[in-house]
């Protein structure tokens, strides 16, 4: 029985003793931390998909507790919502942005771009990239090996069997950005999402010369430049045989898309499906009476200046 | 049976050598000729011809783009059509001359006759001139300018120049065509390479399944009698004929990782260049042609043609008599290293070896398996490298750490995916790291330069 009292007791005190020692150890070697980083932590989408820019959601909480304002740190999967609750955690104010979504610029689909060889080597866009232009006479655009779609982790691109394109799934896209540094061909973009998800773009990357790129697929960019005329908004640039819009500048009128001759113009989410001609005819007839007002103003006998360019621009703003 | 091969990893396909009972012959020049402006390593040259303009054989119509970049010689006579961005082998737009052949009217001062000169110039720096003026590059693929080879940076000194007469690769037979058809010229040039670099012993190294060649070159060397000048029979090992393997096959000396062959005393010399050294110093010809070895086994006409740079591919195909039915694959090189032809309108370069056809069993890959840690892939590669670990490392795109494992090393031989039982695209997914580390480094280099000249300042 003696045995027993004594075993407990020296346990009991050896226990006590050592809880001391590990009490003091810690307090002596305390790592002080913000307590800020576990809550911006706790905050975050817990995804750690680097989309932000750092290692993973830790690192853009101590990043984000460090830094003087969040203007460089925004999370692209949370969006506003978690950015308002880490800028509420963190006393800082926050700029909404607006969502943004992965946008595929390559419209080359099976049927429109005809493959010129068959690739047998490892099915990676990567690796493809390094050996030749692709399997299509197009040195720009997809080459269908779905780099991407392994490379996003929210599961929304896949491969259109059909197409042989990657389709965005936008309800689960993210905007994080790892499918734009998958891409060797570097046809992914990340645009606004527009209001009500609708949003145009350009749908192809090709810089080659108009017959070329022709040539290569049925619905490439041209470089024509007919939607760059076309646009009131000034929101289309054509460089190095490809048009762009800026999406800061669209104003959605879907015109561009209407005159597009290739196609390669593309609006998504509207509501109604465009009514091609009827777009063409207004157009048509906008410029017949821009062309009339031009040539009323080199008339001479005119009132003042002034007064003609008050009404060109008149002209414009419709 | 001879010993001598390099020290660490190697595989042994089977050697295929169908082709090498078929004698060099002149391939008819085409019509229209496409001549690249980057068909070296290094600076693209600079097109130096208009379009109008008439040019002869031998004329130069591009200069050299910088220090490591060579000149561009007009394979045929004729008018130049047009100077523009055409699809090289790999379907990439690249500037090409095109010349439509008008007859075939030399330059004057080439000599054309078949009499072999074999007084060697005293000058050693006017050799390594008429080389450079000649635009001989490196023949055996790499096609990196020749006259920068020999020119040593200073501090180091050649202690042996190699004369690369292996032709490891599989199906290959244009090298042992020339040898054993123009081993006199071969070992002129070899000679000249010898004194270009201050009178340094010459190997002449042949792999033991060319004895015609080896006997043949031996007889040549005792006639001509040249010193210091020896053949060397190697056992048969791919790569042999890569340039750290063969220094280490030869002399038993290892160049360090990111060095020169010269840092270990060494300038390797591919047989075909030794040729070309031959015709550009000898008899003022530059480089207007090369041989190509047109094989395959289910191509029914083998041939090793003599072909002027600058041809079409399907050129050369038609006068074989066309794709046989079952090829599905033709590559450019061999099967080992050689790249699929993607664009068979693009034109033969300088460094153009072979095109081989293969069937849809040949090429057929096996489905990739998990890989069983047999670790055949570090007994086989001849860096000494660990392909599993790189293709690991590159798949999880750790650049950093592909980096310490020396993915940079790798020469891109393919003995790792050749010897695989589990059919993993080892190469295909090394090459990816190869290329970030490399632009990493060069990245660096630049910075490096960069800050050096913003403190001189």
């Amino acid at each position: 029985m003696n045995v027993l009292i004594w075993t407990i007791a020296v346990v009991t005190v050896l226990g006590l003793v050592l809880a001391l020692v590990l009490y003091l150890v810690a307090q002596r070697f305390k790592v002080e931390e913000d307590p800020r980083i576990d809550e911006v932590e706790k905050a975050m989408p817990g995804a750690n998909c680097g989309g932000c820019g750092f290692a993973g959601c830790r690192a853009f909480a101590e990043a984000a507790v460090k830094a003087p304002n969040l203007d460089n740190n925004y999370c692209p999967v949370g969006g506003n919502d978690t950015m308002a609750k880490v800028a509420a955690i963190l006393g800082y104010e926050v700029q909404a942005k607006a969502p943004m979504v992965a946008v595929i610029r390559c419209n080359g689909t099976c049927e429109a771009r005809p493959k010129v060889n068959e690739y047998g080597g490892y099915a990676s866009c990567y690796v493809k990239s390094l050996l030749y232009i692709g399997d299509t006479a197009c040195s720009f655009g997809c080459l269908g090996c779905g780099d991407c779609v392994n490379a996003c982790q929210f599961g929304a691109l896949s491969m259109d069997p059909v197409t042989g394109l990657p389709v965005v799934d936008q309800e689960k896209c993210t905007a994080c950005g790892a499918c734009v540094k998958a891409c060797p061909k570097r046809i992914i973009e990340l645009r606004p999402k527009g209001p009500r998800g609708m949003r145009m773009f350009v749908s192809c990357v090709n810089k080659d010369k108009g017959p070329v790129a022709k040539k290569a697929c049925a619905n490439a960019c041209i470089g024509c430049g007919i939607c760059a005329k076309t646009c009131t908004h000034e929101a289309i640039t054509v460089e190095g045989n490809v048009a762009y819009i800026d999406p800061a500048k669209c104003k959605l009128c879907r015109e561009c898309e209407a005159m597009c001759p290739t196609g390669a113009i593309h609006g998504v989410n509207f509501p109604k499906p465009l009514d091609k001609d009827a777009v063409k005819e207004r157009i048509k007839l906008r410029q017949q009476k821009a062309k009339e007002a031009a040539a009323a103003a080199e008339k001479p006998v005119i009132l003042s200046e002034s007064k003609e360019s008050v009404k060109k621009e008149d002209k414009k703003d419709e | 049976m001879s010993k001598h091969t390099f020290s660490i990893g190697g595989v042994h396909p089977h050697d295929n050598k169908i082709s090498r009972e078929c004698a060099l012959e002149p391939l008819p020049i085409a019509p229209v000729v496409y001549i690249g402006v980057s068909q070296h390593i290094g600076a693209p040259s600079v097109p130096c011809v208009a379009v109008g303009d008439k040019v002869k054989v031998g004329q130069v119509i591009a200069e050299p783009g910088g220090f490591v970049g060579a000149f561009i010689h007009s394979s045929v006579s004729g008018t130049v059509k047009s100077i523009a961005p055409r699809a090289d082998l790999a379907g990439r737009a690249t500037t090409h001359i095109e010349i439509a052949v008008e007859g075939d009217e030399w330059l004057e001062g080439i000599d054309t006759s078949d009499t072999l000169i074999t007084a060697i110039p005293d000058d050693a720096k006017a050799i390594v001139e008429k080389i450079r003026l000649g635009g001989v590059v490196g023949l055996g693929g790499a096609t990196f300018p020749t006259h920068v080879k020999l020119s040593p940076p200073p501090g180091s000194k050649c202690e042996r120049v190699i004369i690369n007469g292996c032709e490891c690769e599989p199906y290959l037979t244009s090298d042992f065509r020339t040898l054993l058809e123009k081993g006199e010229q071969v070992v002129v040039g070899a000679a000249l390479l010898q004194k270009a670099m201050g009178g340094v012993p010459c190997t002449i190294a042949i792999e033991e399944n060319k004895p015609e060649a080896i006997a043949h070159i031996r007889e040549v060397i005792a006639k001509l009698g040249y010193k210091d000048m020896d053949v060397m029979v190697m056992k048969m090992m791919y790569p042999q004929g890569g340039e750290k393997q063969l220094i280490d096959a030869v002399m038993h000396r290892q160049v360090g990782s990111g060095a020169l062959p010269i840092s270990v005393g060494a300038v390797v010399q591919n047989v075909a260049t030794a040729l070309a050294v031959y015709e550009a110093v000898q008899k003022n010809k530059p480089v207007i042609d090369n041989s190509v070895t047109v094989t395959g086994e289910c191509f029914p006409r083998q041939a090793n043609l003599i072909v002027r740079v600058g041809t079409p591919l399907q050129d050369i195909i038609d006068y074989l008599g066309g794709i046989p039915a079952d090829a599905v694959k033709i590559i450019s090189g061999g099967p080992m290293m050689g790249r699929a032809v993607a664009n068979l309108q693009a034109a033969t370069v300088k460094g153009t070896g072979a095109l081989l056809f293969l069937t849809e069993k040949q090429t057929r890959r096996a489905p990739e398996t998990n890989c069983i840690r047999c670790g055949k892939c570090a007994d086989a590669c001849p860096m000494g490298l660990e392909p599993f670990l790189l293709n690991k490392l590159s798949k999880a795109a750790d650049w950093e750490a592909c980096e310490a494992n020396a993915a940079q090393d790798c020469i891109e031989c393919g003995c790792c995916l050749y010897s695989c039982p589990a059919q993993i695209p080892l190469l295909d997914n090394i090459r990816v790291g190869k290329g970030f580390v490399l632009s990493a480094i060069r990245a660096r280099a630049a910075a490096a330069k960069a800050a050096a000249e913003a403190a001189k300042k």
